[in-house]
């Protein structure tokens, strides 16, 4: 069998993307600088330009390069969706990651020799519906939701006859992703349509004296004491009453850390690991590869899990392996 | 244009025989014209219903009300999938997709989708259109502007969810199990104690969500009594009221007079209010606005 895991790693900026090639990436996602992707941050992303230069690098050093084009098109305006995906393929982009029917409709029949992947944000969790992409639209990949355990992606994955990749690091969605309207609920600014969860333009940390409130829209996310660190209000990460009781009702606010369990993935039939991360900074991005790279390299050879030494990066975080051991649910 | 009230499936864990009885009384005395039956959200609740469907189904189609069955949200699991694969096999009943594997199985012939499925766009809805989709309820993050361009054109009947809690997130995760401390597989069935979901407040005592089993919903209650008549006009055919302990046969009175403009949007609201007691409305995504948000008729 053959245990090569393919590294797909964050670009949220050029500089992003060379420290990822630079430390070992096989291939980098990013996104164009607009609603079109589910990063739409201020200050990330591509313009057309930087992404001919990223892929001119990334190229150069045997790095393929993904281009995430995994919102929902907006009703009565296909075109920015339609022409990152053109620019996608004049460009020479390795593959498109998409969400939307309409869009893979799109893509597969303009563009139908640009490879075609299919987002995390479509949610697709079973044979059927992961069958129903590969049939209708060709993808060769799969991301899959991260609410699957590792024996259900091996029975999946003996169901399916197609790539899949699963999320190894970085931040962690506790709802189907595609699927989650919390953040448009109390923000109005939603993933599926506007490519943001929890916008820090909706954030407010209020200072109480004895407690630092962090707010999200009008709601109280978190209340922490004063020697305590405010986290960011992420909805899904707060702390709410439920049954006279208050908790992380959804999630404790950690983050995924799978590394120790790449030789079960690979095992499972997982073709690549993909590491969380555009809004990340060049200096993480740059460790977080180069960990995963010998993480990688060495459950390919069969030895044993490496020190990633993520420490420094991960301090005052928790780490889960979340739905991947099913008594995370 | 003749606009038609729906009413959604019951997505809370109530008692077998509250369930049974609650669809016997909408058949005998409810002016709606469709009724979904079945379960949308867990499936480890539907064995303890299932002996009653048929029942249920027969009383509703004797009371002339189109039935259709709905299906589960995240299908994660071989049981699942068969059980799926096994609904859309029985081609005497119409079928709601509420994923995408859904539609893929009931592709080739008449069949409604629902919220879970995500239409945001023409592209979308034509290519469901073109398999088999007759009827779409729209996902509940959609407003005015959205339903206008996807009304256009579309030769299937577009739906929206007009009361009741909204669903905002599924997940594999059970946050009733986890809010009684209990693990998914040792649940209990814990989520039958809320018979309109676990109430979720801010730490500063401020109502914000419900939870219901793997479902997160709004603690709010979308109405949109007042936008009936303005949906009507862009196109909208079906409008859906998502089930909830209080007299539903009386709420979907309230709608039904409001539709034939016989009762105001004012004294809709108020005697909904009544109804629902003390919670809060909300009509924020039809808006364009937060979801939460319920804008004031004359704010329109």
């Amino acid at each position: 069998m053959n245990n090569a895991l393919e590294l797909v790693c964050p670009a949220g900026t050029p500089a992003s993307l060379h420290a990822a090639v630079d430390n070992g990436a096989d291939a980098v996602y990013l996104g164009f600088r607009d609603e079109t992707n589910a990063r739409n941050f201020p200050g990330l992303n591509f313009s057309r330009k930087e992404l001919q230069e990223g892929l001119d690098f990334a190229h150069a050093r045997g790095c393929e390069v993904f281009l995430a084009v995994n919102t929902f098109p907006e009703a009565g305006n296909p075109g920015p969706w339609r022409k990152a995906v053109d620019d996608a393929a004049a460009l020479g982009v390795d593959c498109v990651i998409l969400a939307d029917i309409g869009l893979l409709d799109y893509a597969a029949t303009h563009h139908p020799n640009l490879r075609r992947h299919l987002s995390v944000q479509a949610s697709a969790s079973n044979p059927d519906s992961i069958n129903f992409y590969v049939d209708a639209f060709d993808v060769k990949r799969v991301v899959l939701p991260r609410v699957l355990s590792v024996p259900e992606i091996k029975v999946l994955n003996q169901q399916i006859n197609v790539e899949t990749e699963v999320f190894v690091f970085g931040g962690l969605c506790v709802m189907a992703e595609g699927r989650c309207q919390l953040s448009s609920y109390a923000t109005g600014e939603s993933p599926n349509i506007n490519g943001v969860c929890s916008p820090a333009s909706h954030v407010r940390y209020e200072d109480e004296g004895d407690r630092m409130v962090s707010k999200l829209g009008d709601f109280t996310i978190n209340a922490f004491a004063e020697n305590e660190a405010a986290g960011y209000p992420t909805l899904c990460k707060g702390r709410f009453i439920a049954g006279g009781e208050a908790s992380y009702l959804f999630e404790e606010p950690t983050s995924l850390n799978a590394a120790s369990m790449l030789p079960e993935l690979a095992a499972a039939g997982v073709t690549a690991l993909k590491i969380e991360g555009r809004q990340r900074g060049r200096a993480y991005v740059a460790q977080v590869v180069a960990a995963f790279r010998r993480a990688a390299d060495a459950a390919q050879a069969g030895d044993a899990a490496p020190e990633l030494g993520l420490q420094a990066i991960t301090e005052g975080q928790a780490k889960t392996s979340g739905a991947y051991n099913k008594s995370w649910r | 244009m003749n606009a038609k009230l729906t009413l959604g499936p019951v997505l809370f864990n109530w008692k077998p025989d509250v369930w049974r009885d609650f669809y016997f009384r909408i058949a005998d005395e409810a002016d709606v014209d469709t009724v979904y039956v079945g379960e949308a959200v867990c499936s480890k609740r539907s064995p303890f219903y299932a002996p009653h469907i048929v029942d249920v189904i027969e009383r509703l189609q004797g009371a002339d009300k189109e039935v259709i069955v709905s299906t589960l949200a995240l299908i994660m699991n071989s049981r699942e999938m068969n059980e799926l694969r096994d609904t859309a096999g029985d081609h005497d009943l119409m079928v709601e997709a509420n994923d995408v594997s859904a539609c893929a199985l009931l592709a080739g012939r008449p069949h409604a989708i629902g919220p879970y499925v995500n239409i945001y766009n023409e592209g979308t809805l034509k290519y469901f259109t073109d398999r088999g989709a007759a009827r779409v309820c729209l996902p509940v993050e959609l407003g005015r502007d959205a339903m206008a361009a996807l009304v256009k054109d579309t030769p299937a009947e577009l739906e929206v969810q007009v009361f009741g809690r909204l669903p905002l997130a599924i997940s594999a995760r059970c946050y009733h199990a986890r809010a009684h401390m209990l693990h998914k597989d040792n649940c209990q069935f814990v989520c039958d104690q809320d018979p309109d979901g676990l109430e979720v407040e801010t730490l500063d005592r401020e109502p914000f969500l419900a939870v219901n089993g793997v479902q997160t919903m709004s603690h709010s209650y979308q109405n949109l009594s007042a936008e009936l008549a303005e949906m009507q006009t862009l196109g909208i055919k079906h409008f859906r009221l998502s089930p909830h302990s209080v007299d539903m046969v009386a709420v979907a009175g309230i709608y039904r007079k409001v539709l034939n403009r016989a009762l105001s949007t004012e004294e809709a609201d108020e005697q909904l209010q009544n109804l629902i007691g003390d919670v809060a409305f909300s009509n924020g995504y039809f808006h364009g606005a937060k979801g939460v948000d319920f804008v004031l008729a004359d704010q329109h």
